[in-house]
């Protein structure tokens, strides 16, 4: 039986994801034309590579579909509850550096904290009749950050893409998105709240528990983690 | 655990004894509005209640529990005074432990009566005794009113008390909101920093960017007066920080809690009337034969888990069994009713057993006789 890696189909994260394993001695590459999604694994055997989409790796891993994936752990953790019970974290892989962060109008020049954003919803809340809105595509990790920091009086807006972009059209207040420099957040007059880091995520090498490791796939883990460990800088 | 059969025969029995004092059966839709609840309970029922959508009627949620369908059944209803008995399933998510079943059988009894709320208390606590008396499960009582009644006599200013009144339900935030009122907690250093401006006249919104969103510059400029106005507050003194503290801690049989709210009350009189309830409710319990002086009072009994309730709460909870749900958990929602009936406010008290936990508990019982 063959070891089943899940890495990203396409994109910097695939090609960073090829570069990771590459200083490692292990080649991955795609095969057939562009539009086709096969791989190839040199360097180990019984390892098989499966191509898809990053936001998919968490559920195959749980699901037992694929041994080990490649995916970013701010995902791991918003899709898959009790994830630490469905996962293990083998490797953090240094690369697709993100942080989930709540950020705020800029002129709100009276919420500086967490703890403002929670007074400033009470009173947005008796002023507009509804509770503050928080636009996001989160929903698990925001949440339970909110819940862990004590906040009430918001409500969670799913906001697939151009969150950033949901105050400015009304149909947010604030919102808990990914940033990396800051830049988007800046250019739509948004600032990040001083204690407003829900978490930092990067590309992680997961281990699935629910996939069927028989002796076969186990010596080739071994064999894997053998390699990746000797390549360690 | 036991099977479905068994529970539900189990149920029929209990909702026939509630009937039996005089309850009216009542039924309840299983598919509800999700914006009633969310709106009530927040975003964290979104976590913990099932959240479906329906083509016409938008996000719906299986019911997470009877307390709203029947309030809202009841205001439609306008018959007072009014004891009602239910039984059903409810439906729970169960994100970090997957033994919890996440649909369960809910019996329950509530009484909307406003003539005598602390013999209302006592009725329904004295009905689920009475009924979990052949079990081998140990009630405790509290009451969320003391704890409420403390902080809205705390010498300072509404916005202070408000803001912890908010987060009675969040011990985190609220130690933290405390802390701050108190002067024991620094002040963050943004916050001096933008008083410290504000003081000296300099307009704050400069050069923040534009005005965007529908929080407005007033809405902001509402709040930074106000951030003035608790920046000259003196600090709450510490000894109402002590009482409020030893309230909170308090865990006593029911007499000796009593005499000691009695003595919290003579420094914090603001909580004579809750204590005073609590005197009449206790009464009100002996009249019904509960043998007062054995029970468990705990001041913040149900402060993090009982969300809307506001005064008596009680559980019942089997000894022992950890790893067991209670088997009854109950108390007074006033304000809940309220918000559902906004601006009409019905006085209501009520509890819910689950059978599947009671045999469950009935079952170990047996187990024990069997092997001594």
């Amino acid at each position: 039986m063959t070891l089943k890696l899940g890495v990203p189909s396409k994109g910097r994260l695939m090609d960073k994801t090829f570069d990771w394993f590459g200083r490692r001695g292990i080649g991955l590459e795609r095969t057939g034309s562009e539009r086709e999604y096969a791989g190839a694994v040199s360097g180990i055997d019984g390892v098989e590579l499966v191509l898809l989409s990053a936001g998919e790796i968490p559920r195959e891993l749980a699901a037992g579909r694929i041994h080990l994936g490649v995916t970013g752990s701010d995902l791991v953790r918003d899709k898959l509850a009790v994830w630490d019970d469905q996962v293990i974290e083998v490797d953090p892989m240094g690369f697709g550096f993100a942080d989930l962060v709540l950020a705020v109008p800029s002129c709100w020049v009276d919420v500086d904290c967490v703890s403002d954003l929670d007074a400033a919803a009470a009173a947005f809340r008796k002023v507009h009749g509804f509770r503050l809105r928080i636009a996001t595509k989160y929903h698990r990790l925001v949440r339970e950050f909110l819940r862990r920091e004590g906040v009430a009086d918001y409500q969670l807006v799913d906001s697939q893409g151009a969150t950033e972009g949901t105050v400015k059209n009304l149909t947010a207040e604030a919102i808990a998105d990914i940033t990396s420099t800051g830049e988007t957040l800046r250019a739509n007059h948004l600032r990040v709240l001083s204690d407003g880091l829900i978490h930092k995520s990067q590309a992680t090498l997961f281990k699935s528990r629910a996939a069927c490791w028989t002796p076969e796939t186990r010596a080739t883990l071994n064999t894997l983690t053998h390699i990746i460990d000797a390549g360690r800088d | 655990m036991p099977n479905l059969t068994d529970i539900t025969a189990e149920a029929a029995r209990l909702r026939n004894a509630f009937e039996a004092t005089g309850a009216a059966v009542i039924e309840a839709a299983i598919l509800q509005p999700a914006d009633t609840l969310l709106d009530l309970y927040g975003e964290d029922i979104r976590a913990r209640a099932y959240v479906t959508s329906d083509p016409l009627r938008g996000e719906q949620m299986l019911r997470p529990d009877f307390t709203v369908p029947v309030v809202q059944l009841h205001m439609a209803g306008q018959v007072d005074p009014a004891r009602y008995t239910y039984s059903g399933k409810v439906f729970r998510k169960q994100e970090h432990d997957p033994h919890r079943p996440s649909e369960y059988v809910q019996v329950g009894l509530e009484i909307f009566d406003g003539s005598d709320p602390e013999a209302a208390d006592a009725d329904v606590f004295a009905t689920f005794a009475q009924l979990l008396r052949p079990y081998d499960v140990k009630p405790v009582t509290g009451d969320i009113g003391i704890l409420t009644a403390a902080i809205n006599g705390l010498s300072t200013s509404p916005e202070r008390r408000a803001a912890l009144m908010r987060h009675v339900w969040r011990p985190r935030r609220f130690r933290a909101l405390l802390d701050r009122f108190a002067g024991t907690a620094p002040q963050p250093t943004a916050r001096t920093a933008l008083l410290k401006r504000l003081a000296a006249g300099k307009d704050p919104l400069r050069g923040v960017g534009p005005q965007i969103g529908l929080r407005s510059a007033a809405e902001v400029q509402t709040r930074l007066d106000l951030l003035q106005a608790d920046a000259a507050l003196p600090p709450l003194p510490s000894s109402e920080v002590d009482l409020l503290g030893q309230l909170m801690t308090l865990k006593e049989r029911a007499p000796a809690a009593l005499e000691h709210l009695r003595d919290i009350a003579v420094d914090l009189p603001a909580i004579l009337g809750a204590v005073q309830r609590l005197d009449r409710r206790l009464a009100a319990l002996r009249a019904r034969d509960i043998d007062v002086d054995s029970l468990d009072f705990e001041a913040a009994y149900g402060r993090t888990t009982m969300e809307y309730y506001d005064g008596f709460v009680f559980g019942f909870s089997a000894p022992g069994r950890r790893d067991l749900p209670p088997v009854a958990t109950g108390g007074r929602y006033d304000a809940l009713t309220r918000v559902l009936g906004k601006g009409r406010t019905i006085p209501a008290v009520g509890g819910v057993i689950r059978p599947e936990v009671l045999l469950a508990v009935a079952q170990n019982a047996d187990l024990n006789e069997v092997g001594s």
